[in-house]
């Protein structure tokens, strides 16, 4: 593992962002450290929980697993970059009225795969729902108050 | 506490009203230990043992110290007070003299950045000898076995009752079990094993420890109790308390993990040597290394009926695997014996247990206390006692359920039970659903489970203050772990003063600051911390009383509480506000207005004339809460996979302050149920190594691995000791749900698994063993 030095131009949140750091930092050690992004979280650092989960070009992608060198000018969006103007997404607003959010260290994993399923399928079944979270662990809910608040989005309610 | 005052309008109480803090959570802004980042922060790393049982000969730090950016490094070798830990004071941040699990931290560094402290860790050479280790109870036990703690009977405790590997002996007797079951034409016998499972909280354990000028430490953390890691923290560091704060951040789940503290004081110790703050967060592998399990247990019983399904007697043997280090296992063990008769009026029980040694990461508290591994074998020898009987297995539990008036196992009076109610709700749940079509390849089984568990325990207490404007400021000790306590206190508070619940603050856990809690645990919170809440707001309620009928020159007792934050006089429309009495308050006359309330756990002991209680550790627990389960499985013919198709899951909460709240733990707390039963399990090689270190090799339940229905059940009882009713949820919901499972196997398939995770291999061994 290379320990120089590596500097990275990153589009994240709409914003460029200018990085030194080792070739072999991951994006998720860049949000978090020198970028301040502490939203997105580190479960497992293994890609296993899903606690990390970016959207990078619009797709879904683990944070600990990529490597930010290799992110170019791919804009990525995290957590901090969810919330429109109103506050709150309507996806973020539908798991907090659902009661879905509990110790909340998953949930940002939960918004982003949500949200990108939701973007590319505005009106999922209950079984692309199930499906598209499938990538993220809760220990908390049983994902039932989650799995309610996306099927409440897909029937149009909070749009 | 009858209180016509209050009987109005729409209530905080029994509304589900969004989180306080999921906003914060679901936009990322909420903050977790590892989001915390102080200036000039170092970071901390550990060297762990590569050994399960070992002599430390000697350290070699010269080459570690060498290095550039490193700051301070303690071992073993600086630890010079007494060991610290629960009941059983046998343990030390870093080992001294020995190490007992493969893992365990032997040496930490802190240095300017992560990659250098770790170097540095890597760097330090340690010297062992090694010894013989011991893996298993058996081995634990066996005549001649390696000793882990030679100097056992000079440990500093608080309860007595162990020697050579056992750590703890216990027993409970009522009645005269032999001569029951001679009287008892059905009999039947088992013995039943289960497994290390891991908490997996989302968030692994961690801290960042500062230090002021006067060496005065903070520490920023994630736990289920301030108080305790102050507490911990300082007896390690040997500091006075005064000298040693704790504040909680957010905590990204708990279950039990957190209960105790034991690397904190690491940080903690390593920021003191080098006057910065230090971060020590666990990664996931460190996590499921240095932390704790679920006890292994092994439990035989027997159960004895006369032919019309009365059970007259049970004996019960629990031995459970408490690893390197004592933690909670003296209390977990005696839960366990005291769950161990079920929620059953069985007259003659005999329950004897020990927790043990053994070479392998301590396992302490978690979600059920022993009482999974107690309900698992006894509610799985239900069914067989049923099949015996050639009875429906509802049936017998009907006929045998606790009932009002009853008394637990241990004597003391429940006064209230709805455990048939519960029982009766899952069943008709179940028989009224639509069926699911069949699968081909899958048999289709039901089973069910009972359970009954405690909430209360030790001390706890809350203060709330009356602001200028009106609006009031609460502060308690518990630490809310995502389960949703937050909302809980305010909607007690609010409810007692008609108040909205954005009138009022809840201040985070400072244990300067925040009233004495014990922890976060034993489905505690709502009820002993709620009791808490509830009687220090009438008491500000009463106080501000006496100023409105000042203000208004009459009588308190003309006086009423109105939604909003006004006190008026009854049967008029006069009134004044919560702003006017508070400013009368800090500027005219009778100084601020605040309520506050403490107690101790105060409800019945053991009743020695009916029990036999021999070292329990505790000499009175909570009140007792009831709840079934029911749940419907596909068993795989050809794999023997089992699926958790459906499950109905009721539960007596006394009164639910928050709906949602208590259908999240529920749900929550079958699935992580539903992991321990079928897939969940933490394993050691022959060398005492632990194999299962990433969440690639531990399997905990996903979306797909859940049950698409969990029907959670919110059975309301109002308990009398409850200023609201209400008693706890946070453990039962995991309980029922292995149990459960395995009678539905048994139903599906005819074979009975008596070993956890019920993994295909086992399922299929059941089955070629019954045919």
């Amino acid at each position: 593992m290379s320990t120089a030095p590596h500097h990275s131009s990153l589009v994240v949140n709409g914003e460029r962002r200018d990085v030194l750091a080792p070739a072999s930092t991951t994006l998720l050690e860049v949000l978090r450290g020198p970028l301040e992004l502490t939203g997105t979280k580190r479960g497992c650092n293994h890609g296993v929980c899903g606690a990390c989960t970016v959207l990078i070009d619009g797709k879904l992608a683990r944070a600990c697993l990529t490597l930010a060198a290799d992110v170019g000018e791919h804009p990525v969006v995290t957590i901090e970059g969810i919330a429109d103007e109103r506050g709150l997404s309507r996806v973020q607003r539908a798991l907090v009225e659902a009661g879905a959010v509990q110790c909340g260290f998953c949930t940002p994993g939960f918004v982003m795969a949500l949200t990108s399923l939701l973007d590319s399928r505005p009106q999922p079944s209950a079984d692309d729902i199930r499906e598209a979270l499938s990538g993220n662990l809760c220990r908390c809910s049983g994902y039932i108050k989650i799995v309610e608040a996306a099927i409440r989005l897909a029937e149009g309610e909070g749009a | 506490m009858p209180d016509p005052t209050t009987a109005a309008p729409a209530r905080a109480i029994g509304a589900s009203p969004p989180r306080l803090e999921a906003a914060d959570k679901a936009s990322g802004r909420a903050r977790y230990v590892d989001d915390v980042r102080l200036p000039g922060m170092l970071h901390a790393a550990l060297l762990t043992s590569p050994h399960a049982h070992a002599r430390i000969v000697g350290y070699r730090l010269d080459v570690a110290r060498a290095i550039s950016g490193v700051k301070a490094i303690v071992t073993g070798a600086d630890l010079t007070g007494p060991r610290a830990g629960g009941i059983i004071k046998d343990e030390s941040m870093v080992a001294r003299g020995k190490v007992r699990y493969v893992g365990e931290p032997v040496a930490a560094v802190a240095a300017i950045d992560a990659e250098t402290a770790e170097r540095a860790a890597a760097a330090i050479g340690v010297d062992y000898e090694p010894l013989e280790a011991v893996l298993t109870i058996d081995e634990a036990l066996a005549d001649a076995a390696p000793i882990l703690h030679e100097e056992f009977a000079g440990y500093v405790k608080t309860i007595d009752g162990g020697a050579g590997n056992v750590v703890f002996e216990s027993s409970v007797t009522e009645g005269d079990v032999d001569a029951a079951f001679a009287q008892c034409p059905f009999v039947v016998e088992g013995t039943w094993e289960t497994q290390a499972q891991h908490h997996l909280y989302m968030e692994t354990n961690g801290c960042v420890a500062d230090v002021d000028a006067t060496g005065k430490i903070t520490l920023h953390v994630t736990c289920q109790s301030v108080h305790h890691v102050q507490q911990r923290v300082a007896e390690e560091l040997g500091e006075p308390m005064a000298r040693v704060r704790a504040i909680a951040t957010r905590v990204g789940g708990g279950f039990g993990g957190k209960h105790a503290s034991n690397i904190h004081s690491i940080a903690a110790w390593l920021a003191r040597a080098a006057r910065r703050p230090v971060k020590l967060v666990l990664s996931r592998t460190q996590d499921f290394e240095v932390q704790r399990s679920r006890h292994p247990a092994r439990i035989w019983m027997r159960t004895g009926a006369r032919a019309d399904g009365t059970i007259l007697a049970r004996d019960v043997r629990i031995e459970i695997d408490g690893g390197a280090y004592a933690d909670e296992s003296p209390p977990v063990l005696a839960f366990a014996l005291l769950m161990s008769r079920g929620p059953y009026r069985i007259p003659n029980v005999r329950a004897r247990g020990r927790a043990v040694y053994t070479n392998k990461l301590r396992a302490g508290s978690f979600r059920g206390f022993g009482n999974p591994q107690a309900s698992f074998a006894g509610e799985s020898q239900i069914d067989d006692l049923a099949q015996r009987l050639g009875m429906d297995s509802v049936e017998l539990r009907m006929l045998n359920a606790m009932q009002p008036g009853s008394t637990a196992f241990g004597g003391q009076p429940v006064a209230s039970c709805v455990l048939r109610e519960c029982l009766a709700r899952v069943r008709d749940a179940q028989r009224g659903a639509s069926p699911l079509p069949p699968r081909a390849g899958r048999r289709r089984g039901v089973g069910f489970a009972v359970m009954s568990h405690v909430s209360g325990l030790m001390g706890t207490a809350a203060s709330v203050q009356l602001r200028s404007d009106g609006s009031v400021s609460l502060s308690t000790g518990c630490v809310d772990l995502g389960q949703g306590s937050d909302t809980v206190m305010v909607q007690i508070c609010a409810d007692a003063l008609l108040l909205p619940m954005e009138r009022i603050s809840y201040s985070p856990q400072d244990s300067d600051a925040s009233p004495y809690n014990w922890k976060t645990a034993g489905s505690r919170s709502t009820y002993m911390t709620g009791r808490a809440v509830a009687v220090a707001t009438v008491e500000m309620r009463k106080r501000m009383f006496d100023h409105a009928a000042e203000l208004i020159e009459c009588s308190t007792e003309d006086l009423e509480l109105r939604p909003g934050g006004m006190v008026g006089l009854k049967g008029v429309p006069l009134e004044v506000s919560f702003k006017q009495i508070a400013l009368r308050s800090l500027f005219q006359a009778g100084g601020p207005i605040s309520g506050t309330h403490g107690f101790v756990f105060d409800g019945p002991g053991f009743d020695p004339k009916r029990a036999a209680v021999d070292r329990l550790a505790f000499a009175n627990l909570g009140v007792y809460t009831f709840g079934a389960h029911c749940v419907e499985v596909d068993v795989d013919e050809g794999t023997g996979a089992v699926e958790v198709r459906r499950a109905w899951c009721a539960h007596d909460v006394g009164r639910a302050i928050n709906p949602a709240s208590c259908e999240g733990q529920i749900q929550g707390g079958f699935v992580q149920g539903m992991g321990y039963a079928l897939t969940e399990a933490m394993h050691w090689n022959d060398e005492g190594w632990l194999t299962t270190v990433t969440l690639a090799d531990y399997k905990i339940p996903g979306v797909l691995d859940s049950p698409v229905e969990i029907h959670a059940f919110v059975l309301e009882d109002p308990d009398p000791s409850h200023p609201v009713g209400a008693k706890g949820i946070g453990e039962p919901s995991l309980v029922g749900a292995a149990p459960a499972i395995a009678n539905a196997i048994r139903d599906a398939v005819g074979a009975r698994v008596r070993k956890l995770p019920m993994i295909p291999e086992r399922v299929l061994d059941a089955i070629d063993s019954a045919t």
